[in-house]
């Protein structure tokens, strides 16, 4: 009988290598399934165990660990994007018609990256509903749910600013409209759009802008909110599993 | 089983406070006490392969998506030429509705910011943390206000025209008058449901459903001049 994968693989993470990499070893024990958790930098912001409940598709719906998924899915077809896009006028509107007839399945790129943006957009209004809705903002998260506040607002800033990038009508108007509204604060109002344009008009300047805070700046905030938000979980109790059940928990929880 | 007691037991390291080592932790102060644990799994593998099987799901759909359906592109920006109308991302277009009604200053920049402060400030209230039923307490007395205020708000929506914004505001009204005459005891589990919600849920049910409606209004029913148009007659 051939070898099984299984046993090649065992020798494969019980190899100096991989030991060196990811420190730790093969083994099908709870201690080892929680090392491989604790001893991982990425990992190690969640907690090692969960309750068996909020397993259950009911409680969370899985908004939380989707959203984060949609937000993977635009940092890798961003990046790719990134790669035939020139942040000035007026060659962004001809790096879109490449896109859609000189790049391999360019248009497909494209296109789950904007469907993405809006499905994360939905998802994390979804997210904050059902949070609300099952009352998980209550103490000890009452600051993690400020975190998704927050989080909510860079998801809308990034969308927004990615609006512009593609640099046709529907794009440029869109803008023109939204930084109508941010004059309208008083006596502050026209010195923010000018700030946010790099001018008084949506131009090359305001395209640059956005560009920056699309591919540099925002995703560095969400990146660096969603690793305090993960770890917060871990930090606040744990996935909020629904209503307490043990005494001490009801008293936990008020 | 009763158990009204305003503590529970726990370790504490001040000797001198407790010197046989059992201290009383009031509520609130420790949520990680517990008299009995439940059921757990380990997050690696438990956890993380349920939420690698949801992410491939979305994925899978939205590819699915990308592939059937295109994103919009129109024509070259050109500043000199103003579509009609000109609408921002779907997700703005409640505040483009509303900006339709009232002035900037109040729509463009109040509303969202005390949206956003409202929000923030949720679980820092001890009223949203018990979620206690809103007619457990004065029930007759809180009718009134909420009748009150749902009637100035209507007069004030309606003062400004704001038909579209109305018509959610009356059905929560008359659904909140509806639970303030139920109780724990009525005889259908929808009431029942209905009575156990707190201030908190009805506040949030209200703005969602406005959200809702103003972003789809804003969305498929406006046309040239932010005018009333119905989608399936363009």
């Amino acid at each position: 009988m051939a070898r099984s994968l299984t046993t090649y693989l065992d020798d494969l993470r019980d190899s100096r290598v991989w030991r060196s990499i990811f420190r730790s070893g093969p083994g099908q024990s709870n201690l080892h399934r929680a090392l491989v958790v604790q001893s991982n930098v990425f990992l190690h912001l969640f907690s090692v165990k969960a309750r068996k409940r909020v397993l259950d598709f009911s409680v969370t719906w899985y908004l939380g660990a989707l959203t984060f998924g949609a937000f993977l899915i635009l940092v890798i077809t961003g990046v790719l994007l990134m790669l035939y896009y020139h942040p000035s006028v007026p060659l962004a509107y001809s790096d879109m018609k490449d896109l859609e007839f000189v790049v391999s399945s360019g248009v497909f790129l494209r296109n789950l990256h904007r469907w993405s943006a809006h499905a994360m957009v939905l998802l994390v209004f979804a997210h904050l509903a059902k949070v609300f809705y099952r009352g998980a903002y209550r103490p000890p998260r009452e600051f993690n749910w400020v975190i998704g506040v927050v989080l909510l607002l860079l998801t809308l800033f990034l969308s927004y600013t990615g609006y512009l990038l593609p640099w046709d009508q529907l794009a440029f108007w869109a803008v023109t409209v939204g930084s109508n509204i941010a004059s309208a604060v008083p006596l502050l109002g026209h010195h923010i759009r000018f700030l946010m344009l790099g001018g008084n008009l949506v131009n090359a300047n305001a395209l640059l802008r956005f560009y920056v805070l699309h591919c540099m700046i925002l995703p560095l905030a969400a990146i660096l909110f969603i690793a305090i938000h993960f770890w917060r979980i871990r930090k606040d109790g744990g996935l909020y599993a629904g209503a307490p059940t043990t005494t001490a928990e009801k008293e936990a929880e008020r | 089983m009763s158990d009204d007691k305003d503590f529970v037991a726990g370790f504490d390291s001040n000797a001198r406070k407790a010197p046989v080592r059992v201290a009383f932790v009031t509520r609130r102060t420790s949520p990680q006490v517990k008299v009995a644990d439940e059921d757990q799994v380990m997050t690696h593998p438990g956890v993380f392969l349920r939420v690698a099987v949801a992410v491939e799901l979305l994925t899978i759909a939205l590819v699915t998506l990308a592939l059937a359906w295109d994103a919009p592109l129109e024509g070259l920006a050109d500043p000199m030429h103003t579509p009609n109308p000109a609408k921002a991302p779907w997700y703005f277009l409640g505040l483009q509705e509303l900006l339709h009604y009232f002035p900037p200053v109040l729509a463009g920049v109040l509303i969202p910011t005390l949206v956003v402060l409202a929000l923030i400030v949720i679980p820092y209230f001890n009223i949203n943390i018990q979620a206690e039923s809103l007619w457990a307490r004065d029930g007759a007395k809180r009718l009134r206000i909420v009748v009150v205020v749902a009637v100035a708000l209507s007069v004030f929506l309606a003062f400004f025209d704001v038909w579209v914004a109305l018509v959610p505001t009356v059905i929560i009204a008359v659904v909140m008058f509806l639970a303030a005459r139920s109780s724990s005891q009525s005889a259908s589990a929808m009431r029942r449901w209905l009575y156990s919600k707190p201030l908190s849920f009805w506040i949030m049910t209200w703005f969602l459903a406005e959200a809702a409606v103003l972003t789809a209004v804003g969305t498929f029913f406006r046309g040239p001049g932010w005018s009333w148009v119905w989608p399936w007659r363009s």
